[in-house]
């Protein structure tokens, strides 16, 4: 029988080992997701070029061109005071992340205490649920007004906005994680003589793991929508701020270089949220990863 | 784990069940009475919908009866009226697996004596190594139970469940997603570990086979109202391993069983046509 089983326990113990970069950076060269991401992005900017600085389509002319746009971003001396080597950019940049990280990290917190708490408590539950469900719909751009009347200050209403929108997302779905684990977990951690507490740091939280980094990239998603919403309407500086200051003053090169950075740094935050989650449930990688 | 003398006396006495979610009477256990002695392999055969898990459900504690009384070496467990109550004196193992995929095998094989504070963590991981070395499973401590196949699976939850030393052991069809090969080598491990220190095992199960196999008695339950339809003692000599699947006992043990529980299986069949109907 030992003899039947030996390779099964062998290559189990294999899966405990991580792949190596090196071999990982090579899979991916070999495979043909790279390249057809390369040529996606290259697509994009090639027709961007020809559409606008070649041809001057209709309506496609009044955008700004692909090459002015980098020229200007990666000038040392920028036409409207806005590039790579400008501390200007890095202020606008500094001001966004700041508000972003504020917001995104309350909004961790308490949406997922709450949401533990939702899904723990019948009682909570009902107390609390029908209120989340009608705040929840309530368009960030709605509740403007009412975050400048009543925090104080220029900063906090923009990142009281920023944050709101994350906490929904974070609260529901948490409780939906919480809701979606197994009715035998209970049951086996409840015959194995796990105390309330054990039940919720050692069932509950990690097991409504899964749901709650979905919430986090959506949670993170809406953090960058609403931070530009409310940085339009009553920001002094930041990223949305700025452009809508180009647009006015007619800086449309400066305007894209914005948004783009809006865009790659949307896109990062989305990865680091993911690099923790991943880190974090590593139980689930290996299971996704182990085949 | 010495198993002799120290209880496991399960006494079922008049057990009965009925679901009434809307309004409709469904009857999952009438007057179900049977007992079993300390160190005893119980198995309970019947055919689907027949209780069984209600049974056992009541025994672990997760679901209540509606009459009838279920002891544990003259405890109360069971009775109408009184909320279940789980305890690691009655270990599950559960037929869709329940080992905790977020933490590691030695985590969830050890969790149950040291949150019961019944052992240090060091004591328990040096058991939990030991047992699991004992049903061939080494060098997979650290991993997370997804990663493990499924006969692997079921080892490491009968290890966790004989970590919390219970008095009865309750497994509820725990091979039924195994292949058949797996399946006779994890059943050889689990009479393995029987044999070492029997202790009260209730085990659910369609598949008569394995009842037999297994088991010092077989309950063969009708279809539902799920009743005991016939008690049959398995004297074939321990330890058995596959040999004895074909030796003369063994199959006049499996006709008797088979020829008891094939009309509850045709009628369990038919009352499925007419719900479908």
């Amino acid at each position: 029988m030992a003899q039947v089983l030996a390779p099964v326990v062998k290559t189990a113990a294999a899966f405990q080992r991580t792949t190596p970069w090196t071999i990982r950076i090579r899979r991916l060269v070999r495979s043909s997701r790279p390249y057809y991401t390369l040529l996606g992005i290259g697509l994009f900017f090639v027709s961007w070029y020809l559409l606008v600085d070649v041809f001057k389509v209709w309506r496609f002319r009044e955008l700004p061109g692909l090459v002015p746009s980098i020229r200007e971003w990666v000038s040392l001396y920028p036409v409207y005071g806005v590039s790579l080597f400008t501390t200007d950019y890095y202020a606008h940049i500094w001001a966004s992340v700041y508000r972003v990280v504020c917001a995104f990290a309350i909004a961790t917190l308490l949406g997922i205490a709450i949401g533990v708490l939702m899904g723990w408590s019948r009682i909570f539950r009902g107390l609390t649920f029908p209120i989340l469900e009608m705040l929840r719909p309530i368009p960030v751009l709605a509740w403007i007004p009412l975050a400048i009347l009543l925090l104080p200050g220029r900063e906090a209403p923009i990142i009281g906005l920023t944050f709101l929108a994350a906490f929904f997302v974070t609260i529901l779905n948490t409780l939906l994680g919480v809701r979606s684990i197994d009715e035998v977990y209970f049951r086996a951690a409840r015959s194995l003589g796990f105390s309330e507490i054990a039940i919720l740091f050692d069932i509950i939280i990690p097991g409504a793991m899964p749901y709650i980094f979905v919430g986090l990239q959506i949670a993170m998603g809406a953090c960058w929508f609403s931070l530009v919403a409310s940085e339009i309407v009553s920001g002094q500086a930041g990223l949305g701020y700025k452009v809508w200051e180009t647009y006015y003053y007619v800086q449309y090169e400066t305007m894209v270089i914005v948004m783009a950075t809006l865009g790659l740094l949307g896109y990062l935050s989305s990865a680091l949220v993911r690099i923790a989650g991943n880190r974090l449930m590593r139980w689930r990688t290996q299971l996704l990863a182990g085949v | 784990m010495n198993g002799a003398g120290r209880g496991g006396a399960l006494s079922i006495r008049n057990a009965g069940k009925i679901y009434d979610p809307e309004g409709v009477h469904v009857v999952a256990l009438e007057d179900v009475s049977f007992d079993t002695q300390p160190g005893e392999f119980c198995v309970v055969v019947g055919p689907s919908g027949c209780g069984k898990t209600t049974l056992l459900n009541s025994i672990a504690g997760f679901d209540r009866l509606t009459s009838g009384e279920i002891f544990l070496d003259g405890g109360v467990l069971a009775r109408p009226g009184k909320p279940p109550l789980p305890g690691s004196d009655r270990m599950v193992v559960f037929q869709q697996g329940a080992l905790f995929p977020w933490k590691t095998v030695l985590w969830n094989v050890t969790c149950g004596p040291i949150k019961q504070g019944k052992l240090g963590k060091k004591a328990a991981e040096g058991q939990a190594r030991r047992l699991l070395a004992r049903v061939g499973l080494t060098g997979i401590e650290d991993q997370y139970p997804g990663s493990l196949s499924g006969g692997m699976k079921r080892r490491v939850e009968i290890v966790r469940a004989l970590m919390n030393d219970p008095k009865v052991l309750l497994l509820d069809e725990p091979f039924r997603a195994l292949d058949a090969l797996t399946k006779s080598v994890v059943q050889e491990f689990l009479l393995e570990l029987f044999d070492e220190a029997p202790k009260t095992i209730f085990f659910i199960t369609h598949d008569i086979e394995e009842a037999i196999f297994l088991g010092d008695t077989v309950v063969v339950m009708t279809t539902r109202p799920g009743r005991v339809l016939k008690m049959i003692a398995v004297d074939v000599d321990r330890p058995r391993d596959y040999r004895v699947l074909t030796s003369e006992r063994f199959v006049q043990i499996e006709r008797e069983v088979r020829e008891a529980i094939h009309d509850e299986a045709r009628k369990a069949f038919e009352a499925g046509e007419r719900e479908l109907a």
